[in-house]
């Protein structure tokens, strides 16, 4: 795990140094890893095009600052840009015209409208408004059963309404709402694909009937390339004011609210977050933003590593490692600098898809494991350091003795050590990319 | 059955007919013929890895074979993931049903429940999602309307109890096939992943063998996550097949190409449609050209 952890820091330092000035060649080149997380991201591939696009353009225009490598400074654009789509500031949803307002909430099967009808009821409740919930879905068995349950557990008011007709039953709930002094009614459509015309033009005469102040899309952050038709047919047929991105307790990285935000222009106001009726927050562009790149809360971890690292001794432990000539004072002076960068979990917490692999942080060496490991290298004469296999029994039992550690844990590191020279020999020798189609038979 | 993939697809088929019209017969594909290819296979979901291999399958290839080579190669990954599925020997064949929330696996229940009907089958509702407010009675309705029995308690019930009730009801009853409906869990929430470890093993205890399929039920319109959501749902529920829902839009479910691929889970049944008839068999070569639009080679 250890050897993983100090490559990946390695890697992510060597992508993201290059030459003093950004241009056509270097920006290429970093662009080409951007696309590809960007597409794993599942943000749609034309958006992506066109995000590179804008920040090629400012990259290669910009000045290079003092402080920041160009590869961390094409990070940093992306990632403003990321931010700027997504909506910049926090949007927050408000209210204008005459009480009763009514909310419109409208989407795709199963992407989490009626949880998101109760989830909201119960912010605005706590906003100190009156909200009346009505689900209009007279299509899926049970929609309307749901809604309800939902309103007894979480004490929210559900408009009761015999009619098996959406407009009807939104009408009443509007009416219903003014007899009862309610100020916001949340009306739960059914769920409809977006080609399918007849249950398009059901919404649209439910919200000619009761001409919602608000049009919400609630759109699930798992969702693929499609979330770009599937948003911007909605917004066609429809006067959509806004989003709502559901499911993002998951580990989806969210590339679908970019493409939604890129094609309709419209703010996403809130996310969803779990199960529970208080799951319901605020939406934040600048964290989705970085989750979007994958890249932990990357531009903290470039501060970080800016600040901190010495640039010119990771160049030489570099050359090093791709001879396999790494020695023990390679070794202690990466676990210096890892440990100025502050605690082993704290750094973890900004690797990128660290957060999808939770054994990671307990594999990790803890901090009071690092000291011990450089208190053992700390006992170790010169000639030890760089050639390990030197140190026999009685060394061991020295070394050990002199670090107030047992020749147990001595073992362990020089092992582990022999094992990540190894490794890195391996790595260099084998090609980057590993494509398993390659071998195979032409047609 | 192959009209039903074709007029589901065709809106990534057409965009990939666009692409593959870019090619002059006699000659290799040129790069932006290749771009476009690329663009609309990522376009289908199939992720900027696969895509890649795929492209550089037909890279070298003469205009006139890259649509064939292309097919080929996408019925030749899709069928190495697919297996025979294991058969009940005495009893019930049991099906778990497991998925995220909301890709659809309700609904899946009631058309498989309407696919073995109609092969003559006698089959058993297990209504485990406990969770859902009025998923029960979702599934009660569904069940009333097609007449096949439903086991269910009330809601907030243990899922493992329901599925244990139901496995021994239908070994009573005779019942063909058993399918057990469970809750959406996102596949990072380890507790609920942990549940349906224990629905397995009380099945067991009823049903030797069972669960005989456990079918992972993935929105035709999720994206790369799809990947994450079969490792996942593998390692804790022991899947076996896929259930490809919601194709009828404009989405294509291409993620199942890498998850076949890179998890070696086949596609079982693809979602086409809001009736309980609406679903059917997957087949490989057919949704390749629904995919394509071609004849898909061997």
């Amino acid at each position: 795990m250890f050897e993983q952890l100090t490559g990946r820091l390695q890697t992510t330092l060597r992508k993201l140094r290059g030459s003093a000035k950004i241009d056509e060649k270097s920006f290429a080149e970093a662009a080409r890893e951007l696309r590809l997380a960007l597409l794993e991201a599942d943000v749609h591939f034309g958006v992506v095009k066109d995000l590179l696009a804008s920040v090629k353009a400012k990259a290669l225009e910009e000045t290079v600052t003092r402080s920041l490598t160009p590869g961390q400074q094409v990070i940093k654009i992306l990632n403003e840009e990321l931010v700027g789509v997504l909506g910049g500031e926090r949007q927050e949803l408000k209210f204008a015209g005459a009480a009763p307002h009514v909310v419109l909430i409208v989407g795709l099967q199963g992407a989490g409208k009626t949880t998101t009808v109760g989830k909201l009821g119960a912010r605005l409740r706590r906003e100190g408004r009156s909200p009346l919930l009505v689900s209009v879905d007279v299509h899926r068995p049970a929609a309307r059963e749901q809604l309800a349950r939902f309103g007894e557990t979480a004490d929210l008011t559900v408009c009761e309404s015999d009619s098996d007709d959406a407009v009807q039953r939104a009408k009443e709930a509007v009416r219903e709402a003014r007899r009862r002094g309610d100020d916001v009614v949340l009306v739960d459509t059914a769920g409809r694909l977006h080609v399918d015309e007849a249950m398009m033009q059901e919404a649209q005469a439910v919200a000619a009937a009761v001409q919602p102040e608000r049009i919400l899309y609630v759109c699930d952050s798992m969702v693929g390339q499609d979330a770009v038709q599937a948003a911007s047919a909605f917004a066609d047929a429809l006067p959509v004011d806004g989003h709502i991105l559901t499911k993002l307790d998951g580990d989806a990285r969210g590339g679908a609210a970019l493409s939604i935000a890129a094609v309709t222009g419209l703010p996403i106001y809130f996310a969803g977050v779990g199960e529970k009726i208080d799951d319901l927050e605020v939406f934040h562009p600048d964290r989705v933003a970085s989750r979007i790149l994958g890249m932990g809360d990357v531009l903290s971890l470039i501060e970080k590593v800016q600040d901190q690292v010495d640039l010119e001794v990771t160049e030489g432990l570099e050359k090093r490692a791709r001879q396999g000539d790494l020695t023990l004072d390679d070794f202690r002076s990466q676990l210096q600098q890892i440990r100025k960068m502050g605690s082993m979990s704290k750094l973890l917490e900004l690797l990128p898809g660290a957060s999808s692999a939770p054994g990671l942080a307990q594999m990790a060496p803890d901090d009071a494991e690092l000291k011990r490991i450089e208190a053992i290298i700390n006992s170790m004469t010169r000639v030890e350091r760089h050639k390990p296999r030197v140190i026999n029994g009685s060394r061991r039992k020295r070394i050990a003795a002199g670090s107030g550690t047992s020749v147990q844990e001595v073992n362990r590191l020089l092992k582990r050590f022999a094992q990540s020279r190894k490794l890195m020999k391996k790595l260099n020798k084998k090609g980057r990319r590993n494509t398993p189609w390659a071998n195979l038979p032409s047609f | 059955m192959a009209s039903i993939f074709l007029r589901a697809l065709t809106r990534s088929r057409d965009r990939l007919a666009e692409a593959l019209a870019g090619l002059v017969p006699g000659r290799r594909a040129d790069s932006a013929t290749l771009d476009e290819l690329e663009a609309a296979l990522l376009g289908a979901d199939i992720g900027p890895e696969t895509a890649a291999e795929l492209i550089d399958v037909v890279r070298d290839a003469r205009a006139e074979d890259v649509r064939p080579a292309l097919a080929a190669e996408m019925v030749r990954v899709l069928k190495s993931a697919e297996g025979p599925g294991a058969d009940a020997a005495t009893g019930p064949r049991v099906v778990l049903v497991v998925g995220v929330n909301g890709s659809g696996k309700t609904t899946t229940i009631a058309k498989l429940a309407s696919f073995h009907q109609s092969r003559g089958d006698r089959v058993l509702i297990a209504a485990a999602d406990t969770f859902r407010a009025a998923a029960v009675d979702q599934l009660r309705l569904w069940a009333e309307r097609l007449g096949v029995d439903l086991i269910a308690q009330g809601s907030g019930g243990d899922p493992a109890a329901v599925a244990f009730d139901a496995c021994q009801a239908a070994v009573a009853r005779g019942s063909d096939v058993v399918l057990i409906d469970t809750a959406g869990r996102l596949h990072t929430q380890g507790n609920l992943m942990s549940e349906l470890d224990k629905i397995r093993r009380v099945t067991q205890k009823v049903v030797p063998g069972g669960p005989h399929e456990v079918l992972l039920v993935l929105d035709g319109t999720t994206g790369q996550n799809g990947l994450r959501q079969a490792e996942e749902f593998l390692q804790s529920a022991g899947v076996t097949g896929l259930v490809l829902t919601k194709l009828d839009g404009t989405a294509r479910g291409g993620v199942a190409l890498t998850i076949a691929r890179r998890v070696g889970l086949p596609i079982r049944f693809v979602g086409v449609g809001e009736r309980d008839s609406d679903l059917v068999e997957f087949d490989a070569r057919e949704y390749v050209e629904g995919l394509l639009g071609t004849e898909a080679a061997e």
